[in-house]
């Protein structure tokens, strides 16, 4: 027990911040709000997903990639994909040339299912893809990027680079994927209907529990020797390297993690929202997932999940009134944070909620055994300095 | 190729060229177990390169390198250090962000791998062996002490910690007083003749006065071959060195 609550909610101020999360997502919003706005918040915190796995490879890790939403799309394509096939069943399908098929692949004159769409009839393959597409990719590019020690500004551009290559697939290839439009219309899952009201409000569950399961897991792997190890590889690669560690393997593990992560809510996102398309894969939405860490602070698990909400909250309200000074006004939040808050949303609350009389228990110990020692070395070091 | 040697590091014929500039040249000299060794030489002699080639981070162009009777220049650097060479470089190297305690911890040769590590646990065995090397260290009061915030000498010899929690059997130090009070050279000086005890050790440094302090055997190194090798007193006395070096 002792175990759990030190090394998946992170001791004390851990379990009392992932609570208060668990509330407001769980109680708090379903309560306050209508089935609508409760649906979009839903969206929001597929959203989170991505947040949270940036947090592991770019807070932690030290690599910034700007393609999470090649894995976030890769998620959403293959449950879509699955959702799609249950919706083409012949008989709905039968004013097609070819009844059975997708709509969209009729359009394109294919007449029969493409060999890669096949195994996403069943549901289970769908999901064991879901968590495997991803991190195979991942693999992929991470074996091929840190095995040769590319890193920091290359890494993020081959990402966005890989991201557009994705993109510029899904368009292109009409018949197979759905084309620009995505993979729309879907209905059921194993025949329950996804879109009724009653589905959506367990989806929405379904959504923040895994969220905050998510954000549990990463708390352990990040409370692990391992999390210590990527704090120490972002400040000093070479100490790592020459205290017998492969750093590469970290590197590929991280961004495998994170690749499954943001797949997660991919497929969770496809689910709530009802369809998927090459808007959600691309360079726009990899930017913003970096920007709701950014602004939730990239260093906190809970804390993205605050900024992904407070952005996504900012961008409805905000570009139902001026929707195309949106984008500036996102660039704009994104140059503040990194300039004035570099620790985001959860940076602000560390610094200043303990000075709050009543915030002042939640904290986990003050940090004053720390404060001595640093005078100590202080007080040594003019001495030092005055012989 | 390689031979059986009774040495614990055996560096035969080694050359490294940077597009045609040979940093060492056909370099061969023999460590013996427990030995300190302190290599001097003038800037650019290629003492830093060496050091380098040693511990993976250079590819050698040519030559060997045996340590323990096994050849080092085909091994990935991770694995030489798995081998027993632990390397401190010249700017203090340590995790600035994490403290002292886990900078040490991190530093335990157990949970390499990236599942080890995720399933690593602080067992008795490590707490102690961290407290031991925190004495050795000087740091003992400082384990709770963001690494940050250390001098610039308490961060040396944090590094010099990190690399015995590894218990290496070839400990390579790169000029590790560099930008220290006269007190943290005195102090440091004691540490190496301590932590040599049960292992070689490999000193770079410019500074002559610590040199004398530790030294029993030097090398002194000039564009990338040995000029001179022998006794401190043997080598400040030989004229070549004179010219090259000590003259200056």
């Amino acid at each position: 027990m002792n175990f759990v609550y030190e090394r998946f909610l992170g001791g004390k101020s851990g379990a009392i911040a992932i609570g208060v999360l668990a509330l407001l997502i769980l109680v708090v919003l379903p309560l306050a709000l209508d089935l609508f706005r409760l649906n979009l918040v839903g969206k929001y915190l597929t959203y989170a997903f991505a947040a949270v796995s940036l947090v592991l490879l770019w807070g932690y890790g030290g690599i910034l990639s700007l393609g999470q939403g090649i894995f976030f799309g890769l998620g959403g394509y293959a449950m879509a994909m699955f959702l799609k096939l249950e919706a083409s069943d012949p008989e709905s399908t039968s004013i097609q040339t070819t009844p059975g098929i997708p709509d969209f692949m009729d359009w394109n004159q294919l007449t029969e299912l493409p060999w890669f769409w096949i195994p996403f009839e069943s549901f289970t393959f769908t999901l064991i893809a879901i968590l495997l597409v991803p991190s195979i990719f991942a693999f992929i590019i991470g074996y091929s990027m840190f095995k040769r020690r590319v890193g920091g500004v290359y890494f993020a551009i081959i990402t966005q680079v890989i991201a557009v290559i994705l993109t510029v697939l899904i368009v292109g290839q009409q018949g197979f994927t759905g084309g620009i439009n995505g993979i729309t219309d879907l209905r059921t899952l194993n025949g329950w209907d996804i879109r009724a009201d009653s589905s959506k409000y367990i989806l929405y569950f379904i959504n923040a529990i895994l969220l905050l399961g998510v954000i549990m897991v990463s708390k352990f792997i990040l409370t692990s020797k391992l999390g210590q190890l990527l704090l120490a590889m972002k400040d000093k690669e070479d100490r790592v390297r020459f205290s017998g560690y492969d750093v590469s393997n970290f590197k590929i593990f991280v961004f495998c993690v994170s690749a499954v992560i943001a797949a997660i809510g991919g497929a969770m996102f496809t689910l709530q929202v009802g369809f998927m398309s090459p808007s959600f894969v691309g360079i726009v939405p990899s930017i913003e997932m970096v920007i709701f860490a950014a602004v939730g602070g990239r260093m906190s698990l809970v804390g993205v999940v605050y900024g992904t909400l407070l952005v996504n909250y900012g961008k409805t309200a905000f570009s139902e009134t001026f929707p195309e000074l949106w984008l500036f006004l996102m660039g704009g939040l994104f140059i503040a944070v990194v300039m004035f808050f570099p620790n985001g949303l959860a940076g602000i609350y560390n610094k200043y909620a303990p000075k709050v009389k009543f915030l002042k228990p939640l904290f986990d110990k003050p940090v004053q055994s720390e404060k001595k020692s640093a005078t100590k070395i202080e007080s040594e070091a003019t001495t030092e300095g005055a012989k | 190729m390689t031979t059986t040697t009774d040495f614990l590091l055996a560096i035969e014929d080694l050359t490294v060229s940077f597009d045609g500039f040979k940093a060492v040249d056909t370099l061969t000299m023999y460590i013996d177990k427990n030995e300190l060794r302190v290599v001097i030489g003038p800037n650019g002699a290629g003492k830093t390169t060496l050091l380098d080639l040693i511990c993976g981070k250079t590819k050698s162009s040519s030559g060997s390198i045996n340590f323990k009777n096994k050849e080092m220049t085909k091994m990935a650097e991770h694995e030489i250090v798995r081998a027993g060479i632990g390397r401190k470089f010249q700017t203090p190297s340590i995790y600035e962000n994490l403290t002292v305690y886990q900078n040490l911890e991190v530093s335990y040769p157990e949970g390499r791998g990236v599942f080890g590590s995720l399933f690593f646990k602080t067992t008795e065995q490590v707490i102690k062996r961290v407290n031991e090397v925190a004495k050795e260290i000087q740091l003992e009061n400082f384990l709770e002490t963001e690494a940050a915030i250390l001098s610039h000498g308490q961060k040396q010899w944090l590094e010099i910690g990190m690399l015995l929690m590894q218990d290496p059997e070839l400990l390579m130090l790169d000029e590790p007083v560099a930008g220290m009070s006269a007190k943290e050279r005195d102090e440091t000086a004691e540490l190496l003749n301590r932590i040599c005890q049960n292992r070689s050790v490999i000193v770079i440094e410019h500074d002559m006065e610590f040199v004398k302090k530790i030294a029993r055997k030097v090398t002194v190194l000039h564009q990338g071959k040995i000029l001179a090798e022998g006794t401190m007193d043997n080598v400040q006395a030989d004229e070549k060195v004179i010219e090259v070096y000590l003259g200056h």
